[in-house]
């Protein structure tokens, strides 16, 4: 036990980045048959088109419907030309809008698997109003009427991992990260140096940990020791176990006052002196 | 409504630098020089058409005071939360350092200035977000102002216009930064669910993380003519598809034609142009004729 402390207290924010970015990393396609079962994809927003970086669907979970919705890293080239290695575009968000409004309409919990480098940038996604799709989703999950339960699988990109991520609780796999932006693009911004990219990612809390204490996810879910890759059905019960826990408490809780629990969760961030 | 006559506005244009060049004559005074034509004119006459490029009709970048005096009637700004200051959430280095040499240089405490004001006699609440201050990027404050902005319209029953400019994140703060997209368009969404009215007044620039929040959920989202709205920086796009962009994308104009902005205005019908909207959107206002006689 004294050694895996002290394994784990020398592995890096880097080192972590390196174990998310793995190429056996599992995805949502590893973990869905693992957790749910009776799993149905739902396609579209019934707007624009299908979007292959966000899943999204209904199943059961220890029996229970729920509606999921994920981003979804490809695990090989083909995959990731379908999910365009997962960073949606704004008909992924909207598709994720319209099965979180029916999950509300038939009293199902919401379950989303953030796992994105970021939202697309580009031609079309500036067109069809990447912004807006993005505020949207911010603004209309605070809102939503029933239980919403988000876990970061590897990497929280950005908006794009966002708009996923307003929840009543937050939840990060062990070695998964959260940020602004990419320690790269961080790097490139303030210092205008993309190589000191391992510094930036060393100071920028993006860990599970760092997420935690500036309160902004509430659990880390362990994984299996090197990573999730080298255990994904023991990440996947890890990951039951936490939902299971999580969800027991979500739905027993009065809608009002679970909406305001969710509502203070974002509004106390922030540090600042008056 | 005629009174949208030219104020005289004493405080001085503080434009990017890179809108800033001598002149080429000896008399060397600093010239306005159009991001968007290259023209150049002297800012006396550019303070004179509001800071309108009086060739293209581009709506240059302005402060938050001068925002005031052109846009709220004259005396009626009450300021909230004016010294309101970031600490350093993340540690990163030299941030305070930072903060305080952009407060010497701007006289703002941070990037975003609210309050309440009338507009042609109608009450309402105010932000206005100020480029000069770090690119009025989204940290704990411009999110804390933002989002009070938005509980105090729901609390006194009042509209709430924000014209929005930010280069996105206050990548210093990290993910306390990204959080206040959250919080400030959950704010957005109670506020609606109150009834409230909001307006964003889109400027130049709007971008990032302020596009992906509160600027794209107002009620009505009016836009300043040329100036950049988008989400991802025009640069990364082009990187990503490894060719130029043309001019006009990420305008206020292609917004427009892509159906996210209702109507472009120019700045001198802003002032009418919201106190039109405010009245219009007073609660059970009836024909006239059926009050009457019925
Ligand atoms: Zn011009």
């Amino acid at each position: 036990m004294a050694d895996d402390m002290e394994k784990t207290l020398d592995i890096t924010p880097f080192d972590r980045l390196q174990i998310v970015r793995h190429k056996n990393r599992p995805t949502i396609r590893d973990y869905l048959p693992l957790i749910f079962t009776d799993f149905y994809e739902f396609h579209g927003d019934r707007l624009f088109g299908d979007d292959g970086a966000i899943l999204g669907g209904v199943g059961r979970f220890h029996g229970m419907p729920v509606t999921v919705i994920a981003e979804v890293k490809g695990r090989d080239i083909y995959e990731n030309k379908n999910s365009n290695f997962a960073m949606p575009h704004p008909e992924g968000y909207r598709k994720a809008l319209r099965l979180a409004r029916q999950a509300e309409k038939f009293h199902r919990p919401v379950i989303c698997f953030i796992d994105t480098p970021g939202a697309f940038c580009g031609v079309a996604a500036e067109k069809r109003g990447q912004g807006e799709a993005i505020a949207k989703n911010l603004a209309e999950f605070m809102t939503l009427k029933t239980p919403v339960i988000s876990i970061v699988l590897g990497e929280g990109g950005s908006g794009g991992a966002l708009a996923l991520g307003v929840c009543d609780e937050l939840a990060m796999l062990e070695n998964a990260s959260y940020s602004v932006i990419s320690p790269r693009g961080f790097a490139s911004i303030l210092w205008k140096d993309a190589t000191r990219e391992e510094e930036a990612c060393n100071i920028m809390r993006i860990t599970a940990e760092d997420a935690v204490a500036l309160g902004v996810a509430e659990a880390i879910i362990p994984e299996p020791d090197g990573g999730a890759h080298n255990d994904p059905e023991t990440t996947a019960e890890n990951i039951s176990e936490f939902l299971a826990k999580s969800l027991n408490n979500k739905i027993a809780k009065n809608i009002d006052l679970l909406l305001n629990e969710r509502y203070n969760k974002f509004r106390k961030i922030g540090e600042f002196t008056e | 409504m005629l009174e949208d006559l030219f104020k005289v506005v004493t405080a001085r244009f503080n434009g990017d630098d890179n809108e800033k060049e001598k002149s080429a004559d000896a008399s060397s005074v600093p010239m306005f020089k159009c991001p968007r034509c290259s023209c150049s004119c002297g800012y006396e006459q550019l303070e004179e058409n509001k800071w309108v490029c009086p060739e293209c009709g581009y709506h240059s970048r302005i402060s938050a005071k001068d925002r005031i005096a052109i846009t709220c009637d004259s005396g009626s700004f009450i300021e909230y939360d004016k010294g309101m200051s970031s600490l350093n959430p993340i540690d990163f280095p030299d941030y305070e350092g930072k903060i305080s040499a952009m407060q010497d240089k701007t006289g703002l405490c941070e990037a975003v200035v609210t309050g309440e004001c009338t507009i042609h006699g109608e009450r309402c609440l105010i932000g206005i977000m100020d480029s000069h201050f770090m690119m009025a990027s989204m940290g704990s404050v411009v999110g804390e102002k933002v989002t009070r902005a938005f509980e105090r319209a729901a609390e006194m029953n009042l509209p709430l216009i924000l014209f929005t400019a930010s280069g996105g994140a206050r990548m210093q703060e990290g993910l306390v930064s990204l959080m206040q997209m959250a919080k400030t368009s959950g704010a957005a969404a109670r506020l609606s669910e109150a009834g409230g009215l909001y307006i964003t007044v889109l400027t130049d620039p709007t971008t990032g993380g302020v596009t992906a929040s509160f600027a794209s959920l107002g009620d009505i989202i009016i836009a300043e003519p040329k100036v950049l709205v988008g989400f991802a920086g025009r640069r990364v796009i082009e990187g990503t598809i490894k060719q130029r962009l043309p001019e006009d994308f990420q305008s206020a104009e292609f917004m427009l034609e892509n159906g996210f902005v209702d109507l472009i205005c120019d700045r001198k019908n802003m002032r009418r142009t919201l106190a039109h909207l405010i009245r219009l959107h007073r609660p059970s206002q009836k024909m006239e004729d059926m009050t009457d006689g019925r």
